[in-house]
Order: structure tokens, then C-alpha cells, then sequence
């Protein structure tokens, strides 16, 4: 491990209790995110994703037991952090950018009054130093007349610009960490593309670390340096983004690659591939690979996979029985199907 | 071109929107003077960004909303030359189907698959109700639906489950065209696929017209024919998909279509040179309603408002390409 990671996580876990027994959402994943770095968590709903992210955060529900072999923030163990200390950290060294910038501003507080409130709790009581560092990062969110926003309330603001004052309030406190939550899913195709434009500059400037949590794979390619595919709370497949698009192992990545219109490659109105079935149930005790009842390669072999990933180079690695040989063949071949 | 299944004739929808206590309302053009033609048995895709007015052309198509202005016509299998405006609901609902975007919120919770599925054929009283069970049970089967969810409720379900049930109550009228308004958006991209396939599959099974309204470029690229690309209430450029997706002409079709993201990581993220100002519809600028944001505007475009040309199978509206054709001619 380098000395510049700024977050690295062994083993995560997060159980539930549920009438119906232990719901286990999050299944033992482990990752490092160094400075400048993004690491882009892809899978479909309910695969953990947002889970792992709360986690990170220690905003789990109250019922929610954590257990990690390792989380270490900036070189402290945040594992036993009591909520005092963790919500010093929150806001100020680690930021949340949420999905929906619709229902993650209050609407009753002006867009000013909701960015100042981090910073003077945080750092300084001070109320016209808050206020120019609210102006100054408005203006670097590429919002005009930054001043006279600042008494606006929410509901005056589009959806873009929502999301860009969800984004400069994360920025107030100068975090080392961003988790950005599906950051761009509300928004507009155009929209889209600059706020990714956007988080990618401000990362650059600030030098921070993101952690970015979405569900598409289009999102996922044009920044992610890192990948992490999730599947019923456990990583599949993890890697370089450059390896894991040119060359997707894990039968579930090979799956949703083939599953999106690509315009250009994909003949129009021909068959999309699919993942066919819906993720398992996760309540209870869970054996072997979960994707094994939606997979065309699933052998007995499968329900009793200890879920050690298979090592390739250059830190890409998937679980799965099949070698990494097979496995590129298999995901090769379907692909021409 | 093929049989007309609907066709839209300048149709307008202006909204009065209340600037406050005492001090009256402004017109909102959400639907500016749109001619939209669904040829019979093809895919017509509508894509914008919001505020565009694609759901409100939806509504007016379905008859949910009286437009202003302008005619809505149904081609020679439907109501011949009426005005599906002026028609009862009900005769336009047997035609014309909506599966809308979200499945969590267009499903009633407190009832069951089959009570949701059998609601039109019920309202509507077609045929024989002892044989409705049947038809229930047949278009479940279509939409890949196994027989025993017709007895579960909504929260049961998961959202493609839901979508297909979604699907069902469309189809069961047996319409000739449905209206879908972005019938994936909610959906995981695994589910996205399965459904998009089973559109597909139950438009060759059933000779099914599509309209399907969306942002995502990449499904309206995979699964239309024709593509109209909409702006601010107006229908800036439209033509085949080949075409249109080939060589977009009209600059804002050309930033949208720049913002596709491809899952290709030696690409970085583009640079749409929108701007972050969505022009005010109430308040709408000058001349060409897309010159403050447009990266080839000229003089003209804020003084005047372009003229629609046609050539070819294609519509375009923009000062660029009426030079080029008043040159040409």
C-alpha cells in the first residue's frame, strides 16, 4: 500500500437484523482510494452500493452492525470513532454528494444560509468569511451572479444548479474525500456531462479523492481510474477502468456491457443482451457465488465458492470459478452472439 | 411514407402561469407549433432535455390535455379527420395506450395485478366478462409474466415486474399506438434491456406504433425509425434515425448527441458548450429560442426566429441550413 491513500477498507460488512433473520447488504468489500484518485462503484439497486457508502460515513440506520478488518482514514482507524468524532470528520474531511438535489436541500433555509452552516460549525464562527467562502466556491461551481444566490431558496434553482450547490457545499470545509452518490442520475443527458466535467476539474484543483456510486456503466468509463463491480454485496470485479471495460471477466460485468445500446456498435433494433432474473435474497446464511442462479456458466461448483478473487495483473481481479482464460473467452463469445 | 397512425397539425399548449398575488399570469408556450407525424407501425422517438414539453405532447396525444391551438389527427384506421381533441376520452383510450416512466408510481398500490390489468377491459366493457380472466391470464403470458403474480399487489413486485404489468394494462385494449414516455428511466440497466427487447418483440408480434419519448439518446438511437429532436416547445430537427444519428445538422442535436456517454474509457467526458442557462419559458430569448446557448450562432439567430426547411426526409430549423438551401434552389 502506498503512503498517498487517503481511505483504505478491508472487509467491510454491514448486517441488518430483519424479522425474517439477518439481512447481510453489504458482504465483506475492501478498497483504497488514494488522493486525486476516483473510484467509481458500479451495480444495479440493491447490490450495496449505497450501503457501502453510509458506511464509510457512519450514517448506517441504528439497528445497522458494521464490522471491518481495516478503515483507515487518513491514516486513523475510524472503526471505533463514537459519533462525536465521526461528525467532526463528516462534512470537513469526508463530503456526501447525494442523488437527488431536489430532496437533499431544505427547502424552508436559503441556498446561503444551508452552504455557511457546515463551515461555522466546522471551522469558523465567523459569518463574512462564510459567506466568501460560499461566494468564492458558487463561482467555481460555474454559478453567475454568486452573491445574489445566496438568498435564494431551492425551489428557485433548476435541477443542475441544485446540483451544483449540493456539490459547492460538500467543497466548503476543503475535504480530502468526496462520496458522490449516483451524483448525475436526476439530471439531464447535457446537464450530466457537465457536472462530471465539473466534479473531474474541482478533483484536479483540490486533490481530493472521490469515491463515485453509480449505476452506469457510460458514467463509470469516462472518469473512474478504479472499478469496483458489486453483486449482492460483494465485489465481483474490481480493476484498473481501462482493463476491466477492455476486458470484463466476471460473467455479471461481461452481462451489463451487453446489456446497454451502444450508439454505433449494436445494430439498431436487433436484441440487446440481458442479465435474465432479479438479484437474490440476501436475508440469512449465503453461500457460494450469489450470481450463480442468473449466470449461463454456473456449475455445482458454485454453491460452495469461497469468493476469493482470482488475481491478474495490474490489481484486476474477479471471483469467479472460471480462470481468467475462460472467463475472457466466455465474455468474448457472447459478445458476438 | 407509410399510412399515417397520428399526426399532429401546429399544435400549441399554452399554460397561464400566475406571477403572484395581484399581479396576473404570463403565458407558458410548453407546446409551440409542433407537426409530428407517426407513420402506422413505426417508432417514432421524441427526445429533449426536461422543460422541453415531450410529456405534454404525450399528454395532448393521449388526450389527457386539450392543446390551444392546432388539430390532432388520426390516420385512416383510426377516427378518420376528427379531432382526437374534441373526441371522448374513452374512444381515444381503445386507440392509443401510455406506459408511463415511473412503475412505482402509476401502479394503485391497493390493488391486485389482475384488478390493475383488467381495469380497462372493465370500464370499457369489451366482450364477455367470464372471458376476461382469460385475456388477463393471455397478456400476462406476453409480457413474460408468470400466472401467479396476477394475485399480488404492486409492492411485491420488483420495478421491471412492474413495468410489465405497465405493459399489459397498454396492451390489453389491444391499441394501435402506445405512447411510451420514458418506459426505462427508472430501471437498472439489466431490466432497461429486458424491457427495450420486449418492446421490440411485441411491436413485430402485434404491429404495434411506438412514440417514445425519452432523453436517452442511446435508446432512442437503438429503437426508433424516425427521430424528432425537440427544443423549448418546438421541433428543431427531425428525420430518419440513420440520418439524424449519422450526421446531426442542428447544433443543439449535435450537443446532445456529444453527451451521450458510450461506455468507452479512452474517451473523457465531453464538453457539451451548453452553458448552465436553461432559457426561461416564460420568458423565452429572442429570434432562434436556442442562440444563447448555441456554439454556432450568428447575428441573425437572435433577431429572427428560423423558418423550418424541409429536404429531403429531413426537417431542420436553423439559419444554418436555410442559407445552405436558399443558395441550393
Amino acid at each position: 500500500m502506498s503512503g498517498d491513500n487517503i481511505l483504505e477498507v478491508q472487509n467491510l460488512k454491514v448486517d441488518i437484523p430483519v424479522t425474517a433473520g439477518m439481512l447481510h447488504p453489504v458482504r465483506g468489500v475492501s478498497f483504497t482510494v488514494a488522493r486525486g484518485e476516483t473510484l467509481c462503484i458500479v451495480g444495479e439497486s440493491g447490490c450495496g452500493k449505497s450501503l457501502t457508502s453510509l458506511a464509510l460515513m457512519g450514517l448506517l440506520p441504528k439497528t445497522a452492525i458494521r464490522t471491518a478488518d481495516r478503515m483507515d482514514f487518513l491514516g486513523q482507524d475510524i472503526r471505533d470513532f463514537k459519533e462525536r468524532r465521526m461528525a467532526a470528520l463528516r462534512g470537513v474531511k469526508m463530503a456526501m454528494i447525494f442523488q437527488e438535489p431536489m430532496t437533499s436541500l431544505n427547502p424552508a433555509y436559503t441556498i446561503g444560509n444551508q452552504l455557511m452552516e457546515v463551515y461555522r460549525r466546522h471551522i469558523s464562527k465567523n459569518g463574512s468569511e462564510a459567506r466568501a467562502r460560499a461566494i468564492f466556491l458558487l463561482e467555481k461551481v460555474g454559478i453567475s451572479a454568486a452573491a445574489s444566490r445566496l438568498s435564494q431558496y431551492p425551489h428557485q434553482l433548476s435541477g443542475g444548479l441544485r446540483q451544483r450547490v449540493m456539490i459547492a457545499m460538500s467543497l466548503m470545509c476543503g475535504p480530502d474525500l468526496i462520496i458522490a452518490d449516483e451524483p448525475t442520475t436526476a439530471l439531464d443527458v447535457t446537464i450530466q456531462a457537465q457536472i462530471l466535467h465539473l466534479l473531474a476539474e474541482l478533483q484536479d484543483e483540490f486533490e481530493m479523492g472521490m469515491i463515485l456510486i453509480t449505476h452506469d456503466l457510460g458514467v463509470v468509463a469516462r472518469v473512474a481510474d478504479q472499478v469496483q463491480v458489486m453483486y449482492a454485496g460483494t465485489t465481483v470485479e474490481e480493476g484498473p477502468c481501462q482493463a476491466v471495460f477492455d476486458n470484463p471477466l466476471h460473467p455479471y460485468t461481461a452481462g451489463l456491457l451487453r446489456c446497454i445500446p451502444v450508439p454505433g456498435k449494436a445494430k439498431r433494433g436487433s436484441k440487446l443482451g440481458s442479465v435474465p432474473g432479479i438479484v437474490p435474497n440476501l436475508v440469512g446464511d449465503l453461500q457460494g457465488c450469489m450470481f450463480r442462479n442468473r449466470c449461463a456458466h454456473a456449475s455445482s461448483i458454485c454453491e460452495t465458492l469461497s469468493g476469493e478473487p482470482t488475481r491478474i495483473d495490474d490489481g484486476h481481479a474477479f471471483t469467479c470459478r472460471l480462470t481468467p482464460e475462460e472467463a475472457a473467452k466466455t465474455a468474448a463469445v457472447q459478445g458476438v452472439a | 411514407m407509410s399510412e399515417t397512425a397520428l399526426r399532429t397539425v401546429d399544435v400549441s399548449c399554452v399554460f397561464e402561469v400566475s406571477q403572484g398575488f395581484m399581479k396576473g399570469t404570463k403565458p407558458l408556450r410548453a407546446v409551440n407549433g409542433v407537426s409530428l407525424n407517426i407513420p402506422k407501425g413505426r417508432v417514432v422517438g421524441l427526445v429533449g432535455e426536461s422543460g422541453c414539453g415531450k410529456s405534454t405532447m404525450a399528454n395532448i396525444l393521449l388526450g389527457l390535455q386539450k392543446p390551444t391551438s392546432g388539430d390532432v389527427m388520426s390516420g385512416d384506421s383510426l377516427y378518420y379527420g376528427q379531432q382526437t381533441g374534441y373526441l371522448d376520452r374513452k374512444k381515444i383510450a381503445r386507440r392509443i395506450q401510455p406506459i408511463f416512466q415511473d412503475p412505482y408510481s402509476s401502479l394503485n398500490p391497493t390493488k391486485t395485478i389482475h384488478s390493475i390489468v383488467c381495469l380497462p377491459l372493465r370500464i370499457h366493457n369489451i366482450g364477455d366478462p367470464s372471458k376476461w380472466d382469460k385475456k388477463v391470464y393471455d397478456i400476462l403470458d406476453l409480457v413474460g409474466l408468470p400466472k401467479r403474480v396476477a394475485q399480488s399487489y404492486p409492492s411485491q413486485m420488483s420495478g421491471g415486474q412492474r413495468q410489465r404489468v405497465a405493459i399489459a394494462r397498454a396492451l390489453i385494449m389491444k391499441p394501435e399506438v402506445v405512447i411510451c414516455d420514458e418506459p426505462t428511466s427508472a430501471l437498472d440497466v439489466s431490466v432497461q434491456s429486458q424491457i427495450l427487447n420486449l418492446l421490440q418483440d411485441l411491436r413485430q408480434e402485434l404491429g404495434l406504433t411506438y412514440l417514445l419519448i425519452s432523453h436517452n439518446l442511446a435508446v432512442v438511437e437503438h429503437m426508433a425509425d424516425r427521430v424528432a429532436v425537440m427544443y423549448l416547445g418546438r421541433i428543431v430537427e427531425e428525420a430518419d434515425a440513420n440520418t439524424l444519428f449519422d450526421d446531426p445538422r442542428h447544433p443543439y442535436t449535435k450537443a446532445l448527441l456529444g453527451s451521450v456517454l458510450t461506455p468507452d474509457p479512452s474517451l473523457g467526458v465531453p464538453d457539451t458548450h451548453l452553458g448552465t442557462v436553461f432559457p426561461n419559458p416564460i420568458d423565452p430569448p429572442s429570434g432562434c429560442s436556442f442562440h444563447p446557448r448555441c456554439s454556432e450562432c450568428m447575428d441573425i439567430c437572435s433577431k429572427k426566429a428560423p423558418k423550418p426547411s424541409v429536404e429531403g426526409g429531413r426537417m431542420i430549423e436553423c439559419h444554418r441550413y436555410q442559407t445552405n438551401e436558399a443558395e441550393v434552389a
